[in-house]
């Protein structure tokens, strides 16, 4: 799709406009103009064969005296169809070919040859093709003028623009429309077309007869067309149509499309000898079926719009026509149709059925009745003119269009208030001008009416504002910042959550990795730790991103593991991200996930390192939660309903305040292995559990004691057991218990291990007297031997 | 007499200090001259056999004597106690060209830096940081925005959609604006930013992503212009791209804001010459933004007359990929290796 200047030249004059500099006023504008393409070739002339010979050496090149106006060249060329007589493309000595071929004075098998005679499909105009090729040089008409620029006669010369448009300035697509910008960025005004024909004096009612049965329709017209004679269209309809990018058929489909292209108004041309004499348009029945012009059959549904002979259905409105009732080249009498549909239903109905065309994504924006009108007036001027038809006088109408016109009232101090420039009444005056736009004032309020083909613009001022904006300049701008009141912006929420939990383990050395949220249904399944159910897309694009997770840890695995196998093997990564499931509403939380494998502290080469272990992961998780706040608040504590992926024994769950919060432990073998921990917390859990103020607390300035002592017990009493034991025997004197050797091995019994503590004793009023402490440390180990049937080990 | 005794002790030390002396040896010296029997201290016993008018003179020698020798043992063992170190320090000697041990350092991903560095910019503006849901109603991703069901515009999101139209995955940061509006009740100031993940049915390729981040922002208040917008962009611009960057406006079209621009900055390769960064036109597009449309402003509880404000948008993939020059969008979300973000472990000023 592009626009033709020459085509854009018949509305506004712009033959004397440079059309880079003209491309970039309009792009200025936000008429965004992405290519601009010339085919204008220099040293190219028509010239005439004044004598033709073999080539001595050759069985097939022939020796060529050529008239180009002003000298006869000697050409050699290879084509089979030169003759003497005959008005041909010459490329002069200095014509620049498509792929950058240039014509030279050359010798060819000894003879001298000054150009080319050339075949369209050389110059970039025709597809090359077996049927181009055989077709050898073009053969100009005999009126062709000889000396003349043949691009300029063919009507090939031309530039066009290809545009990128904004979603609200799709009209621009249209080139009367576009012709209307280009008018306004050179405040030139817009010549209209001919839409003047001469009218036979019989009335189109009866003809045809129209019923609309739908509110789904706004506009809907009918005109009829006699005695057409299809043939091939003029020059400059199938160049014109063709730098669009639409295929030529003929004369007739060539109007249609042609009046699509200028207006914007798509046409629908019937056989008014099949469809008969009455037209009915309705919203089509459930699964009704229709043969569209393409042969296939197509089952409708109650939201497709039909055009119908009453009975049958003639063509999907907007979309597609029915198989019989087109035109074909025994056409005689036409019936035209210019009609505004609902824009939703053109749009439903081409998503569903696959059928999106030029015609229905026009119809699918909203249409000005003025061009619809228009537009079956110029399609009656243009059969009339090149396909011989006779217009029957009048037009049948349906007709439930609002016409009252979008009146808008802006201040000039509004315009220039929100646009933040300092615009002049008289420049805005040109600009209303230049657009197009009527309008009154009074003092510095402008009355402006809204013309009826700008149906993008809506009835507020910011949007005439916007109008005045981009045609002044976005350039002349200056830059400002808000008056308003200072404030510091912060972190609210969740937010400020996870930028202090990023932070921090980012200083424990962990690097932060971000996965997809969508994942397949199989992954939904892993790491399940009290999952709800599991969101699922309406319409997957991949079976491979079709649910939203409710872990990180699937897809935190996953790089883990990819890290591993490209031999990168320390990898310490955390992610933090919404997971989300459904319960009667959905659910969203903020996760954090982290993963560790390979060595957290190394040096190759003297054999220093510390290997990730459970401890290791636990330290991270303490150190975490220690520095949020939560020091005594938390424990972590073997769990046995854990995901399946996490090996049952070396695991920890993790509560705070009693309520659950995540998990931590080692990669089950079955998913690695290799020694892979994990760990996945609930930050919006966390978030529930408020945390005080950091409060100084006075050092104790008086001496502490410590003492040691191991206990020898039964290997599966848990240590965290025997801690609680001893500090709930050492009372508030015990300030600190350290565990410093556990030992299982040869020296005590295979099933028994020993647990060596640091206990630490002080008061912060006084210095403790040693009986005391031996009086509370006594106690101590006679409770733990009670409780745990343990033995004092002998150092 | 005595004095010739002095003497000779004088000369026998000077004599002896000149030498080489180890530790052993200066402390038997020691013993020898200053212990209980040495030959100074023994000096003392003369005073006796002294005449009464020299008795002052000589003890005064005496003294000196001691305090020579005294000063030279100081000297002499400070001297002997720094060998020692320097001897201990030169046999501590290591190869301090062999690797250092590795200690982790964490990173954050390029696309964090860049919210960070966005945040903390317009935090000290004055925004606040917010947040909202991923999957989220039709009304607020689309309708309240004025992209009603069926509008055109909605086809350049093509959404993933949850439960039947009423709820999807976000296509655009922009519902965390409506609610943000509505929670102040056409009341209060507004002035936020929302990074966030969004969703688009997009085939990923290398400069498209089904998800991707963004991040606009919203600045609702009174007397609000296009400059203002303007004002701040260029902060954001010369924050991100250098202080040599310019920016401009483009029009352009979205539903929610009216008049709507494209942003752009002077190409930080070429400098606005042309290259192939800036695809030969010397800019860059960056975001888009606008000012608030009255419509959105009034679906939201704002009484346009009274409020305005304009929206801003970037694509945070598109910022880190000009930005650090990755040229593959799916770098920022695929098999992540350690390796790449490492190179993300260090500070830029």
């Amino acid at each position: 799709m592009a626009i033709s200047l020459n085509w854009v030249n018949d509305y506004v004059d712009i033959k004397n406009e440079d059309k880079k500099t003209l491309a970039q006023k309009i792009t200025d504008a936000g008429i965004n103009v992405e290519k601009v393409i010339s085919n204008n070739i220099a040293n190219l002339v028509i010239g005439q064969i004044e004598k033709v010979e073999m080539h001595p050496d050759s069985d097939h090149l022939h020796v060529c005296l050529v008239n180009v106006g002003d000298k006869t060249l000697q050409i050699v060329c290879g084509a089979s169809n030169v003759r003497v007589g005959l008005k041909v493309i010459v490329a002069l000595e200095g014509a620049v070919l498509p792929g950058d071929f240039t014509i030279k004075k050359s010798k060819i098998r000894g003879v001298e040859s000054n150009g080319m005679i050339c075949a369209l499909f050389e110059l970039g105009l025709e597809e090359k093709n077996d049927e181009t090729y055989a077709k050898g040089i073009t053969e100009l008409p005999d009126d062709a003028p000889v000396g003349e620029d043949p691009l300029e006669y063919l009507g090939y010369n031309d530039t066009l623009y290809e545009l990128d448009l904004n979603p609200n300035r799709t009209d621009c697509n249209n080139h009367l429309p576009f012709a209307y910008e280009v008018a306004a960025a050179l405040n030139k005004k817009v010549t209209m077309p001919d839409v003047s024909f001469k009218e036979l004096d019989e009335d189109v009612n009866n003809y045809v007869s129209l019923d609309v049965k739908t509110d789904n329709v706004s506009m809907y017209n009918l005109m009829v067309a006699k005695d057409v004679v299809i043939k091939e269209s003029p020059n400059f309809i199938k160049r014109r149509l063709e730098a669009a990018g639409v295929r030529s058929i003929n004369n007739v489909v060539d109007i249609s499309n042609y009046v699509m292209l200028e207006y914007g108004q798509p046409l629908h041309f019937f056989d008014k000898d099949v469809v008969g004499d009455k037209i009915v348009v309705r919203m089509a029945h459930d699964k009704e079926i229709i043969k569209t012009l393409d042969g296939v059959d197509r089952e409708l549904t109650t939201e497709d719009i039909v055009i119908s002979d009453g009975d049958t259905p003639l063509c999907v409105a907007g979309v597609m026509g029915g198989l019989n009732s087109g035109i074909t080249e025994a056409t005689k009498n036409i019936l035209i149709e210019s009609a505004i549909f609902n824009p939703y239903n053109i749009r439903y109905t081409s998503i569903r059925l696959g059928l999106r065309s030029e015609a229905s994504l026009r119809l699918e924006k909203p249409l000005s009745y003025e061009f619809t009108l228009l537009a079956i007036k110029r399609a009656c001027h243009l059969l009339e003119k090149y396909a011989d038809a006779k217009i029957v006088k009048g037009i049948v109408t349906y007709d439930k269009v609002d016409k009252t016109p979008k009146v808008v009232d802006v201040s000039l101090e509004s315009i220039n208030s929100i646009l933040g420039m300092n615009i002049k009444s008289e420049e805005v005056d040109n600009i209303l001008e230049a657009l197009g736009f009527t309008y009154t004032k009074k003092g510095d309020v402008y009355t402006v009416t809204i013309p009826n083909r700008r149906q993008d613009i809506y009835n507020q001022k910011e949007d005439i504002i916007e109008e005045i904006g981009r045609i002044y300049g976005y350039d002349n701008i200056e830059p400002t910042l808000p008056l308003i009141k200072t404030k510091k912006g912060e972190y609210r929420d969740n937010v400020k959550l996870r930028k202090i939990v990023s932070k921090k383990i980012r200083s424990l050395g962990f690097s932060e990795i971000r996965t997809y949220t969508l994942i397949s249904e199989e992954e939904t399944t892993k790491y399940d730790y009290h999952f709800g159910k599991t969101i699922k897309l309406l319409r997957p694009m991949l079976k491979e991103k079709s649910c939203v997770r409710q872990s990180i840890l699937p897809s935190l695995v996953n790089v883990l593991l990819y890290n591993k196998e490209k031999k990168n093997n320390d990898v310490f990564i955390y992610e933090i991200s919404n997971v989300y499931h459904e319960e009667e509403e959905y659910v969203e939380n903020s996760h954090l996930a982290f993963g560790i494998s390979g060595e957290y502290l190394n040096n190759t080469w003297n054999s220093l390192s510390y290997k990730v272990d459970f401890y290791l992961m636990k330290g991270i998780v303490e150190n975490l939660l220690n520095y949020l706040g939560y020091n005594n608040r938390y424990t972590l504590s073997l769990s046995d309903s854990l995901p399946k992926e996490i090996h049952p024994k070396i695991n920890s769950e993790i509560t705070i305040d009693g309520k659950n919060v995540g998990y931590f432990g080692k990669l089950h073998p079955k998913v690695s292995k290799e020694d892979v921990y994990v760990c996945e917390i609930d930050l919006s859990e966390i978030l529930e559990h408020k945390t005080g103020d950091v409060k100084y607390q006075e050092l104790n300035k008086y001496p502490k004691v410590e003492k040691d002592v191991a206990f020898v017990v039964n290997k599966d009493i848990p240590s965290i057991d025997i801690l609680k034991a001893i500090k709930k025997s050492g009372g508030k004197l015990l300030t600190d218990i350290k565990i410093f050797d556990v030992y299982t091995g040869d020296r005590i019994d295979e099933n028994k291990k020993s647990i060596a503590y640091k206990l630490t004793f002080e008061d912060n009023t006084r210095t403790l007297t040693e009986e005391e402490v031996m009086e509370i440390f006594n106690k101590i180990i006679l409770d733990v031997l009670e409780k745990f049937k343990a033995t004092v080990r002998d150092k | 007499m005595h004095n010739e005794k002095i003497k000779e002790i004088e000369s026998e030390l000077k004599r002896i200090f000149e030498g080489s002396i180890d530790q052993k040896r200066l402390e038997e010296l020691k013993v020898e001259y200053m212990g209980k029997n040495g030959k100074i201290t023994v000096l003392n016993s003369l005073i006796k056999d002294v005449p009464n008018e020299e008795k002052k003179e000589f003890g005064m020698k005496v003294n000196e004597l001691k305090n020579t020798f005294n000063t030279k043992y100081e000297e002499i063992k400070e001297r002997l106690e720094e060998d020692l170190i320097n001897e201990k320090l030169e046999s501590e000697a290591i190869d301090v060209t062999l690797p250092g041990t590795n200690i982790l350092s964490g990173s954050a991903h390029p696309i964090e830096r860049i919210i960070e560095s966005l945040e903390s910019l317009l935090m000290s503006m004055g925004y606040d940081v917010v947040e909202g849901p991923e999957v989220e109603k039709d009304l607020y991703n689309f309708e309240l925005l004025n992209l009603p069901k069926g509008h055109p515009a909605r086809d350049a999101q093509d959404t993933f959609y949850i439960k039947g139209d009423e709820y999807l995955l976000r296509s655009q940061t922009s519902p965390v604006q409506v609610r943000e509006m509505l929670k102040g009740e056409g009341k209060e100031p507004i002035r936020i930013i929302c990074p966030g993940k969004t969703y688009r049915r997009d085939e990923d390729d290398a400069t498209h992503s089904h998800e991707f981040t963004q991040m606009e922002g919203l600045l609702v208040d009174k007397n609000i212009t296009l400059g203002d917008l303007k004002g701040t962009f260029e902060e954001i611009a010369k924050m991100l791209f250098g202080k040599g960057r310019s920016t401009r406006f483009r029009p352009s079209y979205y539903p929610f804001t009216e008049p709507s621009v494209e942003m752009d900055i002077s190409c930080f390769n070429c400098n606005g010459k042309g290259c192939n960064i800036c695809k030969g036109t010397g800019w860059i597009t960056v975001g888009g933004a606008g000012m608030v449309n009255p419509i959105v402003l009034r679906n939201c509880g704002y009484d346009p007359d009274k409020w305005n404000g304009f929206a801003f948008g970037f694509g945070i993939e598109r910022l880190a990929m000009l930005k650090y020059g990755v040229e593959d969008i799916r770098v920022f979300y695929m098999n992540h290796d350690v390796r790449m973000l490492k190179e993300f472990d260090r500070r830029e000023y």
